[in-house]
């Protein structure tokens, strides 16, 4: 496993040698790690799709799409990627605005776009372009923001947001608000004015509640609420996986023998219900090994967020490390019956093609930001 | 913009502001994991032992497994009830196309009926898509048809099943009863549990009454299901390995139900529907000395395999309004005027209430009435008698004795009498549907009758009491089970089937005590001599009523006939027995027990519309000389 620190003809390179050959750059402690977590929930993928490899190899195309992603754009040096981060960001709010107009309607939801070859969810990039965005607002401007920056910080955050929101796709929604507010809370967002945010938001769900939230969304929340309520109907899921967990023990029924998975009571098992799989056939211990391996990463990605040299590669690392740490929460906290169902698949490991790919490309850049910033060093 | 570039970064401060916020990151990253955690660690490890039942539960599906049910014997151990390996015709539905169409096509092979088809596939409709169907049972020709064109029918199959038989088919049909499916009304009162896996269930007589015992006891089989209820092992045709989603599977085999003996001697049985074929009424045979029911006919009878075989709604509502009511217990549930077969109790009565010496005579001139009325009882012999005593009075079956006698007991008196003997109450006989008849009284007239002025009992009404017609109504058991205290001198047995019960696991045979109820004991045992010897006259003397008939036999019987007038003869008017319509004509009855001089078996036979006892005394006759050939066969291999 050395492919991270492929350095081919660093001998020849350096930056008084005129402009620098290209050097495949990585960084191994991620990529490793990453290759970890990634054959871990290939197991339990293979499980949850019920044995069944074919199945597994698209999924493994998926992966190799994403790993594309990943090696590119950590091979790209970050002050491109700020350079282009407002061309990206308007991409992507277009694409957005496709989906509005001409989007596929999938399970009561328009929120994917036909590009002939492949089907893609637009709303996916903006997890990362709305962060992208924020830091390249704030890159030049001094820290912490004022007042009038936080008002078109907000501006950026909350249009997509509520775009993808009329989709409708809370979950999506409300993560994308997640990265953005993670990234200006990053850039030292004063305790008071979060706080006054706080009180808003608390004042606003009500009438988030009567006003924006349609039918399906509110079963979800009065279902998380009350679980029992309807245990052959919204409340099936919650409670089939909380029994495929807890019945998964401390060392789990052993792969391949999960009766909740494989006697098809557990929903959704190889997509937002995959934990639920993996809680059952390993227990306790194969759960902690992986949240280990999870924590690892964002570890990783907060260490080089600290290493970073410019604003804006400091506010986009530790807001992909941050992010990211909340797609595992949000889903293993849902899946265990913590937080009310919402589709957020299981970051690296739950079937499913642009997610891994925009989490691949955000862990790309995590990497050429820790990778670049020698170059830039003084 | 250039500006802004002069304004100065604090990079120093930036990078301590950035870091600080990344650390409280961090300890809210970590207070969010221990949250995690804590709640893997509470379902995992603190609820382990409560989901993991529940995923257990999800997972098995119990498969109930029927008991076989008891078999039924006769006495000398003949089987009476069985049951046989069939084929039954299955549907799976999930894998059939076109229900009608398949269904049409095994129609046209003459598999199931057209008619049935609409019912089919209803039910058909009713289950699951991977639960079997039986659709009909099959015969093994028809079974051969279908197995050969198999291939043809996507969905259909045939498997080994048990269906209810009676080898003996109507002969015994009200005795033993029969099996019908199990009705929403049967679920409303058994043990659901127990039947998951039954199909049929008693519907009437010992098939009913032993229900219970004959059923035995559910047993089941664990199966894996997945979350739509497929089955997706059967431990019992595929070895589980014990591990695994497939693994740890359970099985209780079914418990079978016991065998039952019956009183009844198929040979006196077949004796008597064979005597009974072409006539309607009933036949009950008793053991004086236990209460032993030894036959129980009710003419006409039906195949009780029809119903266990399955019968079609059309078929069940034919034999149901059959006008002469095939489906309805003569025997014990057929009320009919005893007639002069209640003479020899009344005569008992009379002896022994003094109301009358066994001397005494009576001059019969062909007719009675009663002091200050013109209304004339007749005699059934227009000429009268002449001069008679008791004993002749019950061989040659006086009327006119009888009406004066029951003149001197009184209605009150013959009441209480009757009842001693069992009229008016239940024999107590094990199975359902005993119809308690009527002993009349001033009481009951009063409560059976709404107008005021019928409410009186008038003397009249006495005086045909005495002959057995009137109000008085018997079944064909409480004359038998009457005569068995008459034939044992006061000692009583409530009438029985059962005697006795195999258990269906160890074969252990638990006989029953015959069960003595209420005696007849403060008779002078000169009376009862005084009645048996004039029943022994009746079949025994020349001018006894059955004498043409008993005879010749080879034994000495006793008994009495009886002619129940179904139609009233106006006053002066002839019967006439061609004249009158069929079901208008009299029912003959006999009673008689023999040998005479240690009783051991009793009959009763009611010939409805029979035109008189002539009916009625040949058909004992065959009864009981079965009986004895059978008895005297027996003693001979010994």
């Amino acid at each position: 496993m050395s492919l991270g620190s492929i350095d081919w003809d660093r001998s020849r390179s350096g930056p008084l040698h005129g402009p620098p050959r290209f050097q495949f750059s990585c960084d191994t402690p991620l990529l490793v790690t990453l290759l970890l977590v990634i054959g871990l929930g290939f197991i339990v993928l293979y499980s949850a799709l019920g044995a069944d490899a074919g199945k597994l190899m698209r999924q493994g195309v998926r992966f190799a799409a994403a790993f594309g992603a990943f090696f590119v754009l950590a091979q790209i040096p970050p002050h491109y990627l700020r350079t282009w981060t407002p061309w990206f960001y308007t991409f992507v709010l277009g694409l957005l605005l496709l989906v509005m107009v001409n989007g596929e309607i999938g399970k009561g939801a328009q929120r994917w776009l036909n590009l002939g070859f492949v089907t893609m969810q637009p709303s996916e990039f903006m997890k990362l372009a709305v962060p992208m965005m924020v830091a390249w607002f704030m890159h030049d401007r001094s820290l912490p923001p004022r007042l009038s920056h936080l008002f078109v910080m907000a501006v950026i955050v909350l249009v997509p947001a509520l775009m993808i929101e009329r989709q409708p796709d809370l979950g999506t929604a409300l993560l994308v608000v997640a990265s953005g507010g993670l990234t200006i809370l990053l850039a030292g967002l004063s305790v008071r004015i979060l706080a006054v945010l706080g009180l808003i938001g608390v004042c606003a769900a009500p009438l988030h509640w009567v006003f924006a939230m349609s039918d399906y969304q509110k079963a979800r929340v009065l279902t998380f609420l009350n679980p029992e309520s309807d245990p052959l109907g919204a409340g099936y899921n919650g409670i089939q996986a909380k029994i495929a967990i807890g019945s998964g023990g401390l060392f789990g029924k052993g792969w391949l023998n999960g009766t909740q998975a494989h006697l098809e009571f557990l929903p959704e098992r190889s997509t937002d219900f995959v934990f639920a799989v993996m809680a059952e056939e390993f227990g306790l211990l194969g759960l902690l090994l992986l949240l280990t391996l999870y924590l690892i990463l964002v570890g990783r990605g907060l260490y080089i967020a600290a290493q970073a040299q410019d604003t804006f590669t400091r506010l986009l690392a530790g807001t992909l490390s941050l992010t990211f740490f909340v797609y595992v929460f949000v889903n293993t906290a849902m899946v265990c019956g913590l937080l009310p169902v919402v589709g957020v698949p299981l970051p690296l490991v739950s079937a499913g093609g642009t997610s891994m790919v925009t989490l691949m490309a955000g862990f790309g850049m995590l990497a050429a930001i820790g990778g670049h910033r020698k170059l830039l060093a003084p | 913009m250039a500006i802004r570039n002069l304004s100065l970064k604090d990079h120093w401060q930036e990078q301590r502001l950035f870091v600080t916020r990344i650390l409280v990151a961090t300890v809210i990253i970590v207070g969010l994991t221990a949250v995690l955690i804590a709640r893997l660690v509470q379902l995992q490890i603190f609820e382990y032992e409560r989901l993991s039942e529940l995923s257990q539960g999800n997972r098995l599906h119990i498969e109930p497994l029927a008991p076989t049910r008891g078999l039924i014997f006769d006495r000398n151990g003949l089987i009476i009830a069985e049951n046989l390996p069939t084929w039954q015709l299955v549907a799976i539905p999930e894998q059939i196309d076109d229900l009608e169409a398949t269904l049409a096509q095994l129609e046209g092979l003459g598999l199931l009926e057209p008619t049935a088809r609409d019912g089919l596939i209803e039910l058909v409709g009713s289950h699951r898509g991977f639960e079997r169907v039986t659709l009909i049972n099959l015969d093994e020709e028809r079974a051969a048809k279908f197995a050969v064109r198999r291939h043809r029918f996507p969905g259909i199959d045939i498997q080994e099943g048990l269906v209810r038989h009676y080898p003996f088919g109507d002969i015994a049909a009200h005795a033993i009863g029969y099996v019908g499916s199990i009705s929403t009304a049967d679920l409303g009162v058994i043990d659901r549990a127990n039947y998951a896996a039954s199909s049929h269930i008693g519907k009437t007589g010992i098939e009913r009454s032993y229900e219970d015992a004959l059923h035995g006891r559910v047993g089941f089989r664990q199966q894996v299901v997945n979350a739509r209820g497929r089955v997706l092992l059967d431990p019992a045709t595929e070895a589980a390995d014990g591990q695994g989603i497939l693994g740890g599977l359970e099985t209780r085999w079914p418990t079978p139900g016991n065998n039952l003996v019956l009183a009844l001697d198929m040979r006196v049985q077949l004796a008597a529907a064979e005597a009974m074929k072409n006539v309607r009424g009933a036949v009950v045979a008793m053991d004086p000395s236990n209460g032993d029911v030894l036959a129980l006919v009710s003419q006409p009878s039906f195949d009780p395999n029809r119903f266990s075989e399955g019968l079609s709604r059309a078929d069940f509502v034919a034999l149901n309004e059959d006008s002469y009511r095939p489906l309805f217990n003569r025997a014990l549930a057929g009320r009919y005027p005893p007639g002069s077969t209640i003479k020899p109790f009344l005569g008992l009565a009379g002896l022994h209430n003094e109301s009358v010496g066994e001397h005494d005579e009576v001059f019969c001139p062909g007719h009675f009435s009663l002091p200050g009325q013109t209304h004339r009882y007749r005699d059934w012999r227009p000429q009268g008698h002449g001069n008679v005593e008791l004993h002749d009075a019950i061989v040659q079956s006086c009327d006119v004795y009888y009406y004066k006698l029951a003149v001197e007991l009184g209605i009150d008196r013959m009441e209480t009498f009757l009842k001693r003997f069992g009229f008016g109450s239940v024999t107590g006989l094990d199975i359902a549907g005993e119809s308690i008849g009527v002993v009349p009284s001033r009481e009951w007239k009063r409560r059976n009758f709404s107008r005021s002025e019928d409410q009186v009992w008038f003397p009249g009404e006495t005086v045909i009491a005495g002959i057995g017609q009137g109000f008085t109504l018997v079944t064909p058991i409480q004359l038998a089970h009457g005569v068995s205290a008459l034939a044992a001198r006061g000692e009583r047995y409530a009438a029985r089937l059962l005697i006795g019960t195999e258990n269906g696991v160890n074969r252990e045979v638990f006989w029953a005590d015959p069960q003595a109820i209420e005696p007849i004991n403060d008779i002078d045992p000169e009376h009862w001599q005084v009645i048996h010897e004039a029943m022994k006259g009746v079949t025994g003397e020349p001018a006894g009523s059955g004498y043409r008939v008993m005879s010749s036999a080879n034994y000495t019987a006793a008994g009495k006939t009886g002619t129940a007038q179904v139609y009233s003869v106006a006053q002066d008017a002839e019967y006439d027995e061609d004249e009158v319509d069929e079901s208008l004509r009299d029912h003959g009855l006999f009673v008689a027990y023999a040998p005479a001089e240690d009783p051991r078996i009793v009959v009763a036979v009611v010939v409805e519309n029979g035109g008189g006892s002539s009916a009625a005394v040949p058909i004992a006759r065959q009864v009981l000389d079965r009986f004895f050939a059978a008895e005297e066969y027996v003693a001979r291999q010994h």
